[in-house]
């Protein structure tokens, strides 16, 4: 019923489900960047002819929007950034590297949220500290609460939803027990907003990395929350055009942010698009977008678990979005090539997961993804295309 | 040279078995199919080593040397990929190492193995290439030792 809005699903008649990859846009979103593009097209925070007005004013209530969207105080605590990999680089390399000692993540973190530590030279035990799992991938908060007393100059940088295996991690408890320890905490949101309703001011985090196209907006586009009280210690990451106050040949002086950290000329369709992906949430409504996934998610995993020799690395609790799997005896990436073959495009490898399939022992799985707008219909097709594929694998 | 017309009549050879099927699938079946022929590597050559680089699946390839000319061995933890990798092989094998440092590898275009592979695959059809080579070149310097 959803596909409607989205001119993906009558171009293609592939059934997708490879949304943690990166979601359809709807036709709203494109809309929009193509009247900037054709329209009103001019640069921001620079020109003052009516267009450039425009645009400038376009961007702004884009922030001023998601702003609203995430609950946060204020707009300043809303930089736009390329996504949720740039987000993090930048909180790595303009805050943490000089001020902590210590990293700590999850074992489901992907690579963006532990490449930029290795970055920095920190290493697992030396600067670099992964809390344990159970055998249902659930977080272990016991452990993390040992790692934030044995690491008292600690930075917690936490996936909200694991993009491999969809497990929601317990943000808000995450936050409370490094709060305790007076440990900042970074979210990676990459694979939230499409799914649920997060709340800056009821997670209390203190940093939170959103991506724009894997939230029905386009690509090149995300944006990073920051909690007003750390704005001060934070350097400019890139520096630039529009960043700044005034400039002598012997010193610069800033901008306030968010325009300090939006170095050079920024994406600004991309921004205008994100701003009506989040709006096109919005009026669909995060409780049908919701209750709709919620019950083609088990729908999937109950039919899955009927296939033999199916072999799942976590429980259905607390999970939403991602789902993955193996067949014993098979090789993921076979049964991914045989799916494409029946037009079903599903992700199979390591999802950018490397440490968490070597955890697991494994090289990779094949992961089904769910957006609001698949249907049972697409899980049908699914089923019977992988079917297919194991029965012609193991002739 | 005539290795490259050899390399020519393997190459339309291979295109035509593959050309044979309409349905996708079949071609997979297919190709499946020849994997299964491949000439079994014992367990031990199954090690990093003889690794090939670039493939996204596991893809072990040893060289033997029979009387002058060489003869390739692999294996791959993955179907399709075996399949791919008997036809590589296939077209490889048999010949001499000067002839192997001779080939010009535009021929395999003629394949089309980019409708076979993805691109994310194709760097390990490249890696192979690469390592049947680098097998040839080193197989020649020790001749002219």
């Amino acid at each position: 019923m959803y596909k409607e809005h989205f001119e993906y699903f009558s171009n293609n008649k592939s059934i997708y489900l490879d949304n943690a990859a990166t979601t359809q846009k709807p036709k709203a979103v494109l809309d929009v960047m193509n009247d900037y593009y054709t329209k009103f097209c001019s640069n921001i925070h620079r020109s003052n002819y009516s267009n450039a007005n425009k645009a400038t004013t376009l961007y702004e209530n884009a922030r001023n929007y998601l702003q609203e969207f995430i609950n946060a105080n204020e707009n300043y605590e809303i930089i736009f950034t390329k996504g949720v990999t740039e987000s993090i680089n930048f909180i790595a390399q303009s805050f943490v590297k000089d001020n902590f000692d210590t990293v700590i993540i999850s074992k489901l973190e992907h690579h963006s949220n532990i490449v930029p530590w290795h970055m920095q030279g920190k290493t697992l035990h030396k600067g670099l500290e992964v809390v344990n799992c159970d055998e249902n991938l659930n977080f272990d908060l016991d452990h993390f609460d040992e790692l934030l007393t044995k690491h008292t100059n600690a930075f917690v940088s936490i996936a909200h939803i694991s993009n491999a295996f969809g497990k929601i991690l317990p943000i808000k408890e995450i936050v409370k027990i490094a709060h305790k320890y007076n440990c900042p905490v970074l979210v990676d949101g990459a694979q939230s907003l499409a799914h649920i309703k997060i709340d800056m001011q009821d997670l209390d985090v203190d940093f939170y990395a959103m991506s724009s196209h894997k939230t029905f907006g386009p690509t090149g586009t995300g944006a990073i929350y920051i909690k007003e009280k750390y704005l001060k210690d934070i350097k400019p990451y890139q520096t630039g055009g529009a960043t700044i106050n005034d400039v002598t040949f012997e010193r610069s002086v800033f901008l306030d942010s968010p325009y300090m950290f939006e170095a050079g000329t920024q994406n600004i369709a991309g921004v205008l698009g994100f701003h009506e992906a989040l709006k096109f949430i919005e009026n669909t409504s995060y409780e049908k977008i919701h209750n709709s996934e919620l019950d083609l998610y088990l729908y999937l995993y109950k039919e899955l678990s009927s296939i033999p020799d199916i072999v799942f690395y976590s429980d259905v609790q607390d999970s939403i979005g991602s789902l993955s799997f193996n067949i014993t005896g098979l090789n993921h990436e076979d049964i991914g090539i045989l799916l494409d073959k029946q037009h079903v495009l599903v992700r199979c490898g390591h999802h950018c997961a490397q440490p968490v399939m070597k955890y697991l022992n494994i090289e990779g799985t094949i992961r089904v993804s769910i957006a609001f707008y698949n249907d049972k219909y697409d899980v049908n097709k699914f089923i019977i295309a992988l079917k297919k594929a194991i029965e012609i694998l193991k002739d | 040279m005539l290795v490259n017309v050899l390399m020519e009549q393997r190459v339309l050879q291979i295109k035509e078995d593959l050309e044979l099927f309409d349905n996708d699938l079949d071609k997979y079946e297919y190709i499946i199919d020849l994997g299964k022929s491949l000439e079994p590597l014992d367990k031990d050559n199954e090690k990093d080593e003889n690794l090939v680089q670039g493939c996204t699946s596991k893809v072990w390839l040893i060289c033997e040397k029979k009387e002058d000319k060489l003869h390739f061995k692999a294996n791959s933890n993955a179907m399709i990929v075996k399949g791919l990798v008997y036809i590589l092989i296939t077209l490889f094998s048999n010949l001499r190492a000067k002839e192997i440092l001779d080939i010009n590898l535009d021929v395999l275009k003629k394949l089309n193995l980019a409708e076979i592979i993805t691109p994310n695959r194709q760097s390990g059809v490249v890696g192979m290439m690469k390592r049947i080579k680098e097998y040839a070149q080193a197989l020649k310097e020790n001749n002219e030792k």
